[in-house]
């Protein structure tokens, strides 16, 4: 094989991974608006707010010591010790779950049957509480995730790869991170749980019957506020599944918030409602973006990255308006 | 006994037809304009200026656009900041070409041009809405955005790919550039704001407003009666571009004085625009200016009680400040879904029967 060719085939394995990362995020939104219509624009913030709270209990940091600091004029920020990883997976979920509780009791409780714009704004307000709560309770430096997952180029794959061009030619291999397939293989983990969550527990059933019709589901005794719980729970943890990885990707600071708009598009081409499309639309907008930025950035002088989800997203709609998998909404305006 | 129908008798339709039915109502709004035309000018300096007055008359522009969009249209958009952008590079630019044109038609003309892009962002509404066209129109947030960032020619080339306001005059006085004087920019940018909001509420009144109601309450219906989306859509778009427009022009010359795109821009002041409107209430006129004055007024506030009496420091004080918009919007929207503006509607049913409720 050529080298463009091999080329062309990194910058799409690139993109694949890259595309796994949206789909995690694009899965938290999917999650939310199918068991409650709630257009979730806090997602990425979350991911942020779990990241931000995982470190902080590895770390051994004291929540809001900034703020303490402040108005004791005391100067405390460690209280010596960490824990392990996996205690502060578990904790960090459990401060998640625990603001999905809260979320539940005094926002959603009282925001039911609202306008669905109401629903959003609320949660754009939600996205800035939480941002400020986490950079009050962690501060708002720069920090580095280690959760122990591996990461740097794979060299077993760059010497293979390597092999396959011609020997006189000028290439040295692929490259590929190791943790974007670690992230792919969590991902696709998580995908199956979540499937098989909602396929086979009474739970996932109960969670399915909401998301085809409210009413019915309270007829049949489902009690929606549980529900929402749950789903928003989930939100939570596929929210701290991002956030690790993101988060040992490019360390944890405000910009992992922004990755929520980069889900949007991904939302748009698979549907607001299909597991199986926040997926493929991920993939495609990631292979769509890495080549956009490949092989079309240099004709225009380069950056495209930021704005061409949105386009591809946009022509995809003007086609398609319902998605690759939404449901189909006969209304033409 | 302040605020009362009876006695007020209508001779006229023109009478019965204007803004302000209730005599003390009407007062109330003339006493408003003297003070901030007449008796403000005199008494405000820099600080009032700089860091109260210009942003809030500048945001209130903004707020009424958007208002006028979303609000009366029922299109969502989170292409704010970038609206304002091109207004701001289109000021920029004809101020820079044309030095001898007079600024206040600078302005007009920005948004005029303004109004060009967003009618062209707005296509796409004709085919999607709800929040698929807010996806949209975040596309129009970015690709602006870079565009105004890619292209020197936007800002002529300078080094920093700043745009810095030169100083243009009005009747010979400064308005624009560091040597303008607080009362100045205060008066010119009061000016726009009061024409403009005349505008806005003689449209949103008007058949064309009629047609943007439609379109939000039921677009379906509204096409079957004889409105047209296509027109009443674009319309939409390019009234509240043009707005925007004028908004963003006056932002960053007679506000900011230089400015960076992505830093003055961006997605956040889409964003803030919005909780404006939603916080003041969707489709009234009184309602974008509460909404701007509250998140305009509020941060200032904060940054007082929290810099300056506690003496704590900034960033603890800006994590709180964002912390506290994001629960207050939370609580306005569960407290009153339809804003500021409706809790006014509601005191002022409340005075009308004021001192002998039923």
């Amino acid at each position: 094989m050529s080298p463009a060719i091999l080329n062309f085939i990194e910058t799409c394995l690139n993109g694949l991974m890259a595309g796994v990362m949206y789909s995690l995020v694009a899965l938290g939104f999917v999650l939310i608006f199918k068991a409650s219509g709630i257009f979730n624009f806090a997602q990425g913030v979350m991911a942020l707010f779990a990241a931000l709270t995982l470190v902080g209990f590895q770390t051994g940091q004291v929540p809001f010591s900034h703020l303490i600091n402040a108005i004791f004029g005391t100067d405390i920020h460690h209280w010596g010790g960490g824990m392990p990883t996996i205690l502060a997976i578990v904790l960090a979920m459990g401060v998640m779950v625990l603001l999905a509780f809260l979320l539940e009791r005094f926002v959603l409780k009282y925001l039911v049957n609202q306008e669905p714009i109401i629903l959003f704004m609320a949660t754009i307000g939600l996205a800035y509480f939480l941002e400020g709560l986490g950079d009050l309770m962690w501060g708002a430096d720069i920090k580095r995730m280690d959760v122990g997952l591996p990461s740097g180029g794979s060299f077993w794959w760059e010497d293979l790869t390597r092999a396959w061009a011609p020997a006189d030619a000028d290439y040295y291999g692929m490259y590929i991170d190791t943790l974007d397939v670690s992230a792919a293989i969590i991902a696709a983990i998580l995908v199956t749980g979540l499937t098989l969550f909602s396929q086979y527990t009474a739970t996932g059933r109960a969670l399915r019957a909401v998301a085809d019709d409210h009413q019915a589901a309270l007829s049949v005794g489902i009690s929606l506020r549980r529900i929402w719980v749950i789903v928003w729970s989930l939100a939570g943890f596929v929210a701290l599944v991002a956030g690790i990885l993101w988060g040992a990707k490019s360390g944890v600071q405000f910009s992992l918030s922004l990755i929520a708009l980069k889900a949007l598009p991904v939302l748009i081409l698979g549907g607001f409602t299909s597991i199986p499309g926040a997926i493929v639309g991920g993939l495609i907008i990631g292979v769509g973006e890495k080549l956009a930025e490949a092989y079309v950035g240099p004709l225009v002088g380069g950056a495209i990255e930021n704005w061409f989800a949105y386009m591809l997203a946009l022509a995809f709609l003007l086609f398609r308006p319902q998605g690759l998998y939404g449901e189909k909404i006969i209304e033409r305006i | 006994m302040l605020y009362r129908e009876a006695g007020d008798f209508k001779t006229t339709y023109r009478e019965d037809n204007q803004t302000f039915p209730i005599k003390s109502e009407r007062y109330l709004f003339w006493g408003a304009m003297l003070i901030a035309f007449c008796v403000v000018p005199f008494f405000v300096n820099s600080y009032w200026e700089k860091s109260v007055l210009v942003p809030l008359l500048v945001w209130s522009l903004v707020a009424l656009g958007l208002n006028i969009l979303t609000g009366y249209c029922g299109q969502v958009s989170l292409g704010t900041g970038a609206f304002m952008a091109v207004g701001a590079f289109a000021c920029y630019k004809l101020m820079t070409a044309f030095p001898g044109m007079s600024i206040f038609f600078v302005v007009i003309l920005s948004g005029g041009v303004t109004a060009l892009v967003g009618m062209l962002f707005g296509l796409p509404s004709l085919r999607i809405k709800g929040f698929y066209l807010a996806v949209a129109t975040l596309a129009a947030q970015f690709f602006l955005i870079w565009v105004f960032n890619k292209f020197a020619w936007f800002y002529n080339y300078s080094a920093s790919g700043q745009i810095t306001a030169p100083e243009r005059t009005v009747f010979g006085i400064i308005v624009t550039g560091p040597n303008a004087a607080p009362w100045a920019t205060y008066l010119f940018c009061l000016t726009f704001l009061f024409i403009f909001a005349w505008l806005a509420r003689n449209l949103t009144r008007g058949r064309i407003g009629r047609s943007w109601m439609a379109i939000r309450d039921m677009d379906i219906a509204a096409e079957i009666i004889g409105v047209e989306p296509l027109r009443a859509k674009l319309s939409a778009f390019a009234m509240s571009s043009f707005f925007i427009g004028v908004g963003g022009a006056l932002f960053f010359s007679v506000y900011l004085g230089a400015a960076e795109v992505t830093e003055a821009f961006g997605i956040d002041k889409s964003f803030l625009a919005l909780f404006m409107v939603i916080i003041g209430g969707l489709g009234s006129i009184l309602g974008s200016f509460l909404g701007a004055a509250f998140l305009v007024l509020m941060p200032v506030f904060l940054k007082n009680l929290f810099v300056g009496s506690l003496g704590w420091p900034t960033d603890v004080a800006a994590h709180i400040q964002i912390m506290l918009i994001g629960g207050l919007i939370i609580f306005f929207l569960i407290v009153e879904p339809h804003g500021l503006a409706q809790l006014w509607r509601l005191t002022k049913e409340k005075l009308r029967l004021w001192p002998f409720p039923y």
